[in-house]
């Protein structure tokens, strides 16, 4: 044990100001190198990719998003092996550490930069979200903003355990899978028959909730001929991961050709179909009850 | 050693111990799947197999003691009803099946199944008589490959029927509906079956109970 105590603890505060500047200054640097990296990089391989042109906006969205939270992350896990390696307890001591008192400034700057990060990207979601037409999401049945111009509507119907696809300008005709024309806005109007479903086509960043009694409408614009992930989102049942399917985007012409195949294939079915509608109550549930 | 590094030690291998037997238990439970019933081999030059099932309302106790009121599906396996919902095919072959419907009619929730989809020629053989649809409403079951595209609605024995059967196994004396339609298997692969329609009585929208346990108004078609 030293004969002075005080010997061995250093001046606090000159200490604690050379400690600030050198990890400032370590992070600055990071961030600064990190961040352009993120975007370059990381950026242009962020999910769901560039299938459509609101999934091409998630694709910005999320890269903003981890730009942002890039600096954030870095000053966590620096500050962590900052503090490992300089505020080790030397070998064979038993020091007290310095007291820990409020820092009215650091605190007040933690505050107003955390909340104005937070502020910041939730005026941006809104802006994004309005500006994209609900930015692939289901929207409810009154969507607040709508994509100008015509738009091919599509019913999504989920049921236990796979989704149906319904084309109300084509006779209404139903089909098991999903085929959609390039380059052309798609109202999507997505419900449920029985219990709580989600519509998730991966690669054009569509996801909106299967809901019975609902019509949730979604939009997307598809840019490329390419087929897609469909995958329900809600855990429903039993074979919930069953309720899988490829969906095509293809060029006008070859969507007609096909449309027209199924409106001849499915037509038995189609005669037994209700008329077309956003929602609605199936029958008969005499066993279910 | 210290009594306390000892007491450690001792903690230590006991949870250790705990982790891996839940863990085989777990693994045991979660790989666990009822013996596959191979399809009955046509026989000669005959190319593909036979799959023969019935559908009843009830399982009865004799096939599944702790939901014997369970509506579900069996297989034909020499000579004897099974109950069994995991079904052996050929791969690249015609399956053709035959189905004893003995169950009353509930109802398509989606009309658009109630046309058959998938099958040699897009029809199905009821009671002799070839179709291409039910009316939804009639519809007891479905038997529906999604994977496969097949789709075939079975009709219900009507409810004023003198001659229902109450409970498995089902014979052929009794009040049923004959389905019969072929489809072609491809490449090998597990593909989940299941009924399309709501026939789980007394549960939420009929799709409890045997809709949502494996084992009865589902399956798998494992093709080999």
């Amino acid at each position: 044990m030293s004969s002075n105590p005080s010997a061995a603890q250093p001046s606090p505060i000159g200490d604690e100001r050379n400690h600030a500047r050198r990890f400032a200054t370590i992070w600055i640097v990071s961030s600064i190198v990190a961040v352009p990296l993120v975007i370059l990089l990381l950026g242009p391989i962020l999910p769901p990719g560039n299938g459509s042109e609101q999934s091409s906006g998630q694709v910005t969205d999320n890269t903003v998003l981890l730009a942002m939270a890039t600096p954030v992350l870095l000053l966590i896990v620096l500050y962590l092996f900052y503090a490992i390696v300089n505020f080790r307890q030397p070998k064979g001591a038993a020091l007290e550490g310095p007291a820990v008192r409020g820092d009215v400034r650091i605190q007040t700057w933690w505050i107003v930069v955390t909340s104005a990060l937070v502020l910041s990207l939730a005026v941006y979601g809104t802006v994004r979200l309005v500006a994209d037409n609900g930015a692939g999401s289901g929207s409810g049945p009154n969507p607040l903003t709508v994509p100008s111009g015509p738009k091919l509507p599509v019913q999504v119907i989920a049921q236990q355990w796979a989704f149906t696809y319904r084309y109300p300008t084509y006779g209404g005709v139903e089909t098991p899978h999903l085929w959609l024309p390039n380059d052309e806005n798609i109202e999507l109007h997505v419900t449920s028959l029985d219990v709580i479903h989600s519509f998730w086509a991966i690669q054009l960043g569509v996801k909106a909730d299967a809901n019975p009694q609902v019509d949730n409408v979604a939009f997307v614009k598809p840019t490329g001929v390419k087929t897609f992930e469909i995958r329900c989102a809600e855990l429903c049942g039993i074979w919930h991961g069953e309720m899988f399917d490829t969906g095509h985007v293809v060029e006008r012409p070859e969507f007609e050709r096909w449309i027209h195949e199924q409106q001849v294939k499915f037509a038995p079915a189609t005669k037994n179909l209700p008329p077309y509608s956003t929602t609605y109550q199936p029958e008969p549930v005499r066993r279910g009850g | 050693m210290s009594i306390f590094a000892r007491k450690l030690l001792g903690t230590i291998l006991a949870v250790a111990a705990l982790g891996v037997l839940i863990g085989l238990y777990v693994a045991d439970w979660a790989t666990s799947f009822p013996k596959s019933m191979p399809a009955r081999t046509l026989p000669g030059n005959s190319q593909g197999a036979d799959l023969t099932l019935e559908t009843v309302a009830a399982v009865g106790s004799k096939y599944s003691p702790s939901h014997p009121s369970w509506v579900s599906y069996l297989i034909r396996s020499n000579g004897q009803w099974v109950h069994n919902t995991d079904y052996t095919v050929p791969a690249n072959s015609v399956v053709h099946v035959t189905i004893y419907q003995f169950d009353t009619p509930t109802g398509l929730r989606n009309p658009f199944l109630s046309q058959v989809q998938g099958t040699e020629g897009g029809t199905a053989t009821i009671d002799g008589k070839t179709v291409n649809a039910v009316e939804p409403e009639e519809a007891s079951h479905t038997f529906a490959v999604p994977e496969l595209g097949v789709f075939v609605p079975l009709p219900g024995v009507p409810e004023e029927s003198k001659h229902l059967c109450e409970e498995a196994p089902c014979e052929l004396n009794m009040d049923h509906r004959t389905i019969s339609f072929s489809f072609r298997t491809g490449k090998k692969g597990r593909f989940r079956w299941q009924c399309f329609v709501p026939c789980g009585a007394g549960w939420y929208f009929g799709n409890g109970g045997p809709m949502q346990t494996f084992g009865y108004m589902d399956g798998f078609i494992n093709v080999v």
